[in-house]
């Protein structure tokens, strides 16, 4: 069953075809992985499915419904969740409030009640609170809840920016680089927490130059390069790939 | 958690008493007059630095909406609708309006207070919204020339139109009755009274905002502050967020102008002026951009001096002076209530074990 | 309405569109080199006169004008080294409240030294009821000073980008602030040279019209704001289309007193400003894209 099916997707900036043509599905309950050269418009294809950026044309339809075009907030609602090549949290809240944001889709308090503090108001309030510290707790950094976001260790940010995305209970969830700037070990540590959120249920989609990360975890891998699709197969299909190996020629491996 | 969010309210509560009673005891009630004014203004600084401090977004125009709310209800309970027609008969018998007699014994006709002052907050919200939509979607430089032009339009059209009085603004506006004998009136019978009225308000907008700001709705601004495309990503219309605290704010502001307004019993084109704009901007800079306390805490330092006369004919340049001064040295404000506020969370987290 | 009239409504129209374009070419230079929008604008064109008027008790005219024109690019050059040299990654929102306290202290400052009122410099030739007839119409040689002063503004202006190799130093700073600095390019001197620039034509502008408007202490507010809308109108740092737009924003505002009281004349300006920035923030001759990525 596919969560996500991606048509025909275009985009061109100017004299450049960031995206050119691009068309691939992602299975429910699975990882797929999307590698290529910088510049190969990775993060452009994650900023269109997300409906950060309107395609020229092409479609996309996730869980069943047609999505592009959609604002980012509306395609959240509908069940993605993403996180962001440069980490993008919110610099001045703690931790737990950066995560208890992705809950935002799935509470209802509105201005009039929150200005009025109504009694369940309150209760959810405290509901949100104890979900983002329950995830925090399934992520293993509950210590830094009250630690202001700016102040946490880079790896941390990016497990915090993760739980952000979780909390949004998401069936997609886009992953932009989630192992930037890490080292071995928190590498290696991350591709284990991402193994277990598509456990929970999760599907992921997600950009990494780690190809040791890449090839451990994902059960399907699309490559782009210049903005087009030159393979999409099982990884070790991949790795076999003339073309892939062409465009890859020279790059060390991770 | 909802205990120690609500110390602070208290706190101001005991300091309005205190000093209310202060003031008695050292023979200076003149000065609840200024502190009452004070008050009211306060209206404005806090719903601007919900809007500047939690969502980002300047607004060089807010004095136009205490305008909009103090011009509309003056305007509204001293134009003489005596002699109108069917449909002014219509309001007078369903008592709506007020007859009474003008300076010079002629017969008067106007509208009743309260009436006034849930229009003018009627058009200050419309207009609002009417305004927000387009121009929140406008960012930095271009967001706070718009908001520019829209407080200097308020602002040319008080000062040209003679149904407002033009460059004498609108006078002899009369009390504003609320309830149990209270009423908002300069009377100096009454200056307590409309002492505890206007910091009554305060506190309950304090208590309401203060609610807000600690709620998923808070949080979701603070969001939109922090980083706008990743509160997009997590679901929060941000254009709609970011409307609806401009239409509060702007609210407030017209709140303030339409008691102050009948506190004073009057009110002029320099209520408009950027001037005053600039000097909102600069009391919510100087109290710490995203610090409700901190600003009404300078807010009423500042006004109150300004009222009393203390700036002399520099008033506006100490402002500019105050806004200059902090944007340079202390962009984030003075006074970091904030992070006093944060201290016994730090407590906390080194008490539990790593 | 008589020939005569129409054409005085255009000539008046004309001649405020040029310093009105002349204001916002201020804006662009500053904004080309550096992305702030300097509010302050509106203070240099008022300095300029003031410091004129005052230089003129001492100097001729012309000494006059020249010693208005570099003391008030000093003040530009002293506002940049002052107050936005040392800032370290200001955010717009910071940079934008700075270059408001800075039109504000100058302007209270020109109140404490010159006081309310209102000043002018001597019509340049002739007097106030001089005019040169052109068949039926009638024209004062000042507006001829005022057209011709600034088109040798924009002229010299245009060979200074253009052909000089200070101006392209500066041009190439405005493209790409990094890779000029690794071009041996000291950015920090551009943006200097920028305000200065600003300052400069500003202040010439401020001179050459006093005869005409005659100027005050705060006249400076509302030409920031019309400056600004011309720049917007033409495009946020193209400068040619400033002058086109600027001479529609003249002509416009002189004609609408047909319609409506002159008391709201201003009106007529931030009117076009709004819808301007709600319709078409990149201008009449701007390109959309580059707008939304210039926004910072």
């Amino acid at each position: 069953m596919s969560l996500l099916v991606v048509k025909n997707l275009c985009k061109r900036f100017g004299g450049l075809q960031a995206v050119g043509n691009v068309s691939f599905t992602v299975a429910a309950g699975s990882i797929k992985a999307l590698i290529g050269p910088n510049g190969a418009g990775k993060t452009t294809l994650f900023n269109l499915i997300f409906g950060a950026l309107p395609p020229d044309s092409g479609q996309v339809w996730f869980a069943g419904k047609q999505t592009d075009g959609w604002k980012p907030h509306q395609v959240a609602a509908a069940g993605m969740a993403r996180t962001f090549q440069h980490i993008r949290l919110f610099p001045k809240m703690t931790a737990w409030e950066n995560i208890a944001v992705g809950r935002h889709a799935h509470s209802r308090s509105g201005f009039l009640s929150s200005l009025l503090g109504l009694p369940w108001t309150r209760r959810e309030q405290r509901a949100v609170r104890e979900k983002a510290l329950d995830i925090m707790r399934f992520l293993g950094v509950e210590d830094r809840a009250e630690v202001e976001a700016s102040s946490l260790a880079y790896g941390q940010q990016r497990i915090v920016e993760l739980g952000r995305a979780l909390a949004c209970e998401p069936k997609l969830l886009l992953l932009d680089e989630p192992a930037a700037g890490l080292n071995m070990r928190e590498t290696s540590e991350m591709a284990k927490l991402i193994a277990r959120i598509r456990d929970t249920g999760v599907t992921v989609l997600l950009v990494e130059h780690d190809m040791t990360l890449v090839m451990n975890i994902s059960d399907e891998i699309l490559v782009l390069s210049y903005g087009e699709k030159i393979a999409d197969d099982r990884p070790l299909a991949i790795q076999k790939h003339p073309e892939v190996i062409e465009v890859y020629l020279g790059e060390d491996d991770a | 958690m909802a205990q120690r969010r609500n110390w602070p309210i208290v706190i101001l509560a005991v300091a309005v008493i205190a000093v209310h009673l202060a003031s008695a005891a050292a023979g200076k009630p003149q000065y609840l007059t200024q502190l009452t004014m004070a008050g009211y203004y306060s209206l404005v600084i806090v719903g601007l630095t919900l809007l500047m401090g939690y969502t980002g977004q300047i607004s060089l125009g807010h004095a136009g909406f205490f305008a909009i709310g103090g011009y509309t209800s003056g305007l509204l309970t001293t134009y003489n609708l005596q002699g109108g027609g069917a449909f002014v008969s219509l309001l007078r018998a369903t008592g709506l309006l007020v007859a009474g007699k003008d300076l010079y014994g002629g017969d008067l006709l106007v509208m009743r207070p309260w009436l006034a002052c849930l229009i003018a907050l009627a058009v200050a919200v419309a207009i609002a919204y009417l305004v927000g939509k387009p121009v929140l979607k406008l960012r930095g430089h271009y967001l706070a020339m718009a908001t520019l032009g829209f407080g200097t339009i308020v602002y040319k059209v008080v000062l040209g139109s003679s149904l407002v009085g033009a460059a004498d603004g609108i006078s002899d506006i009369p009390a504003f009755p609320l309830f149990a004998g209270l009423a908002v009136t300069g009377k100096s019978a009454l200056r307590v009274q409309n002492y505890y009225v206007a910091w009554g308000l305060v506190l309950a907008a304090m208590a309401l905002l203060t609610n807000l700001i600690h709620s998923r709705v808070g949080r979701a601004l603070r969001a939109i502050h922090g980083a706008e495309d990743a509160a997009d990503a997590m679901g929060v219309d941000t254009a709609r967020y970011k409307l609806q605290v401009f239409v509060l704010s702007a609210a407030l502001a017209a709140l303030g102008g339409v008691f102050l307004t009948h506190y004073n019993g009057g009110i002029g084109p320099s209520e408009a002026s950027i001037m005053k704009s600039v000097r909102y901007v600069a009391i919510v800079a100087v109290g710490g951009m995203a610090n409700l306390w901190g600003a009404l805490i300078m807010g009423v330092l500042l006004n109150f001096l300004s009222l009393r006369g203390s700036f002399g004919s520099y008033d506006d340049a100490v402002f500019g002076v105050i806004l200059l001064a902090i944007m340079l040295f202390a962009p984030d404000g003075l006074l970091r209530v904030e992070l006093v506020r944060r201290l016994p969370n730090m407590r906390r987290l080194r008490g539990r074990a790593p | 309405m008589s020939l005569d009239l129409l054409f005085q409504y255009l000539v008046a129209g004309i001649t405020y569109g040029t310093i009105y374009a002349i204001v916002a070419i201020g804006f662009n230079i500053i904004y080309n080199t550096t992305g702030i929008i300097n509010f302050a604008q509106g203070e240099f064109v008022m300095l300029g006169g003031m410091i004129g008027v005052t230089l003129h008790s001492l100097l001729p005219v012309p000494l006059a004008i020249a010693g208005a024109v570099i003391a008030t690019m000093l003040v530009g050059a002293l506002i940049e080294m002052l107050f936005i040299r040392w800032l370290r990654r200001p955010s717009v929102l910071r940079l934008i409240i700075i270059t408001i306290g800075l039109s504000i202290a100058i302007r209270e400052l020109a109140l404490l030294l010159w006081g309310e009122g209102v000043r002018a410099l001597p019509y340049f030739s002739g007097t106030a009821v001089t005019s040169l007839s052109v068949g039926d119409v009638h024209i004062s040689p000042q507006v001829l000073w005022v057209l011709g002063i600034s088109a040798v503004m924009v002229v010299a202006l245009n060979f200074f980008f253009a052909r000089t190799l200070l101006g392209r130093q500066m041009r190439a700073c405005a493209c790409n602030r990094e890779a000029a600095q690794l071009c041996g390019i000291s950015a920090k001197n551009m943006v200097t040279l920028s305000f200065v620039l600003s300052a400069g034509i500003g202040a010439l502008a401020g001179c050459v019209i006093s005869p005409i408007t005659y100027v005050q202490y705060d006249s400076g507010t509302s030409l920031a704001l019309k400056g600004f809308t011309v720049a917007i109108l033409g495009g946020l740092g193209n400068s040619m289309a400033a002058i086109v737009a600027g001479l529609l924003l003249g002509t416009l505002e002189s004609f609408s007193i047909w319609v409506m009281p002159a008391a709201y004349k201003d009106v007529i300006a931030i009117s076009i400003l709004l819808l301007i920035l709600f319709v078409r923030p990149s201008g009449l001759f701007g390109n959309a894209e580059a707008a939304r990525l210039k926004d910072y």
